[in-house]
């Protein structure tokens, strides 16, 4: 022990040893094993090679920038929509939940026990066109007589946001529960409606939360493939669907390998430019 | 949808999970774990236990006490214990999960893995030289095998390996919502079917029922015959006929009502039991695939090929057929390659052995056709193929 006590400069480093150890094992080496693999050239039956190979990734865009695309678009009006679902949610439990709080975390939480196909395979059933759903939209004339919700873009989007709405509450909640309500007391001592101290107070003080949820939520939402494939007709395909099929049913590893960069260097752009937009501190000061 | 799950069932599921399940394997590429593979063991002793990989659900069970009555049955006779395990759900996963210590040269300690003949990988496991030689000498009851599956394109003289069942490949309709659907003209231009019917995602399955529409020969593909096939399938998804590609997930949304008809396996409709969705073969012909057996490198030949004989004698094949009511042993339904078996079945359960999914007639099976095996194995139609799938 007292070595510790003559190094205690290298107390920091040993506590982080364990999960730097576990992230360069199991994210940095797979990570660059993922990246040899990309630049590889050849076929399955000859084997690959590397060869910096960086054509893989103009033909992965240039054959497949739709399903990109439209991975980005499903993933952002996702994360939206879980947004506008769990303020409120999050907003009421934080400061109307009293001693139900914990029960009602708990059931955001509840539906997580269930595991993700099958929670998934539970909309096929809800959106059923013979369903109870459906048919209340026909009868409204939100959907033709003849429409439908499963194998749709809708069906998608609603099974993301359904499936990853955790991950924008559970934050949201936190920061919310954090705000200290004395604050909102005196904005309205200071004579600002109920409205403008929510604006000025509030939704300022709960953006790291804002920003953790949408984070949690817009990421693994743009490399979902699930959703697309039980929920969506072949037109709603994502990339994840394209990666895992490329990666599994034509074994062109390198192909699947140059995807999922592209998909990552997307996500990083869109989380840079969104971490300019609202400002860096947001993002460290994240209230998990 | 029966309680019972099939061989086929969670296809698409279990391949999302799979692809998970391959990132290990991923991961043991860059690790060093080597455990050389034997090169096949030619001794004629018994191993003390056998390792056998299969479909879920495919196998006599008696689902009271989890066990398999045939595979007891083998280790009392012979004295191997049979590893049975139930982890392929579907070829691509499993063959991800397997390529990686097999093109290392390591054993994947499996001593019988099942791969369809429908699907690339079987073919790829003995072109790659990933599959070891059968025994023959130990597998006298391979007189026994349908005259039909003597030789398939991918292993003329059954040298690597032997089915474990068959299905067929048609298509099923509700009859609560359409009339018969017969044809594959039917399925995918009739306008009152619009967004009512699936495909299959497996291409062999899909293809063997569109060139056979189109009057093409599915068995021997050409660029022409396919690119026929493929754009007759892509303006059906094009004009919205198509609603999605599946595996055999099209099973509960057909019993639901929300498909009328899809492009569907025989073995899933015998399960179902449901008497308002019906099975036929196309009026142009339908698909044969067959599950086949296959001693994955490293593992125990002689053991190995102990086993096939013994699933090869017609009473055992009857048993795993048909399963045994009197001690509430559930059985496989699919189409057994074991000639004899019907035979035992007749006295024993004569309404398996009278179904038609089970034991087809002799006119079923002249119309149903095997899928080129070349094809499958054609990197430029299974990237058409999948990008035409995955939108």
């Amino acid at each position: 022990l007292g070595y510790f006590h003559r190094h205690r400069q290298l107390t920091p480093y040993l506590l982080l040893a364990p999960g730097i150890l576990w992230l360069s094992l199991f994210f940095v080496v797979p990570l660059g094993f993922l990246g040899y693999q990309s630049l590889q050239s050849g076929n399955f039956d000859i084997g690959y090679s590397f060869s910096w190979a960086w054509g893989n990734y103009w033909t992965a865009l240039r054959d497949y920038h739709g399903q990109f695309i439209r991975s980005l678009e499903y993933a952002g009006i996702a994360t939206l929509l879980a947004l506008v679902l769990s303020f409120p949610v999050a907003y009421w439990i934080a400061f109307r939940g009293g001693r139900w709080k914990n029960l009602l975390l708990l059931f955001i939480v509840a539906p997580f026990f269930v595991t993700y196909l099958l929670r998934t395979l539970a909309w096929e059933t809800i959106l059923s066109d013979h369903g109870f759903v459906v048919r209340t939209l026909q009868q409204l004339h939100l959907l033709g007589a003849g429409g439908r919700l499963l194998a749709t873009a809708t069906a998608v989007v609603m099974g993301i946001t359904y499936n990853f709405l955790p991950f924008m509450a559970l934050p949201l909640y936190v920061s919310l529960e954090q705000i200290d309500q004395r604050l909102l007391e005196a904005a309205q001592d200071l004579y600002a409606s109920r409205w403008k101290a929510f604006v000025r107070v509030t939704l300022p003080l709960s953006l790291p939360g804002i920003v953790a949820g949408t984070l949690l939520t817009f990421i693994p939402a743009a490399g979902d493939f699930i959703n697309a494939q039980l929920l969506g007709a072949p037109q709603n395909h994502m990339i994840g669907n394209v990666i895992q099929s490329k990666f599994l049913e034509l074994t062109d590893y390198p192909a699947a390998a140059s995807m999922s960069f592209i998909l990552m260097a997307a996500i990083l752009v869109a989380v840079a430019a969104y971490a300019r937009a609202v400002g860096t501190e947001q993002l460290t000061g994240t209230a998990i | 949808m029966s309680h019972d799950l099939t061989r086929r069932q969670l296809l698409e599921r279990a391949a999302a999970g799979g692809s998970i399940l391959t990132v290990p394997g991923l991961l043991a590429a860059c690790g060093g774990t080597s455990k050389k593979a034997a090169s096949g063991t030619t001794s004629h002793t018994l191993a003390k236990t056998l390792h056998f990989s299969n479909w879920t659900l495919y196998i006599d069970t008696n689902n009271k006490k989890h066990t398999h009555p045939s595979l007891q049955q083998f280790q009392q006779k012979y004295g191997t214990t049979v590893q049975y395990t139930e982890d392929i759900n579907d070829n691509a996963s499993y063959f991800g999960k397997i390529q990686g210590p097999l093109s290392r040269g390591q054993s994947i300690d499996r001593d019988i893995v099942v791969l369809t003949d429908n699907d690339r990988y079987l073919a790829l496991m003995i072109k790659k030289g990933w599959a070891e030689k059968l025994d023959k000498s130990a597998i006298p009851n391979m007189k026994n095998l349908l005259d039909v599956q003597r030789h398939p394109g991918f292993d003329p003289n059954r040298d690597y390996s032997l089915p474990w069942q068959s299905g067929m490949t048609g298509i099923a309709f509700n009859d609560k919502l359409t009339g018969p659907v017969l044809s594959i003209d039917e399925l995918f231009t009739n306008p009152k079917l619009k967004g009512k019917i699936t495909c299959l995602n497996s291409m062999g399955d899909a293809l063997t029922l569109v060139m056979l529409a189109n009057g093409d020969d599915p068995t021997k593909v050409t660029d022409k015959s396919f690119n026929a096939a493929l754009s007759r399938i892509k303006k059906a998804v094009d004009s919205k006929q198509i609603r999605q590609f599946t595996g055999n997930d099209y099973a509960p949304p057909l019993a639901k009502g929300d498909l009328a008809a899809a492009m569907s396996w025989s073995g899933d409709i015998a399960q179902i039991g449901n008497k308002h969705i019906h099975w036929n073969v196309p009026k142009d012909g339908g698909a044969l695939w067959t599950d086949n057996m296959l001693i994955p490198k490293g593992g125990n030949i002689y053991t190995a090929s102990v086993f096939m004989n013994y699933v090869y004698d017609p009473k055992v094949a009857a048993e795993i057929e048909g399963g045994n009511p009197k001690t509430g042993d559930t059985g496989v339904y699919y189409i057994c390659p074991v000639q004899g078996a019907r035979e035992q079945l007749l006295s024993t359960q004569p309404s398996i052995a009278k179904n038609t999914l089970i034991f087809p007639t002799k006119k079923m099976l002249d119309s149903v056709h095997i899928f080129d095996s070349n094809a499958l194995n054609n990197q430029k139609y299974l990237t058409a193929w999948q990008n035409l799938i995955s939108g």
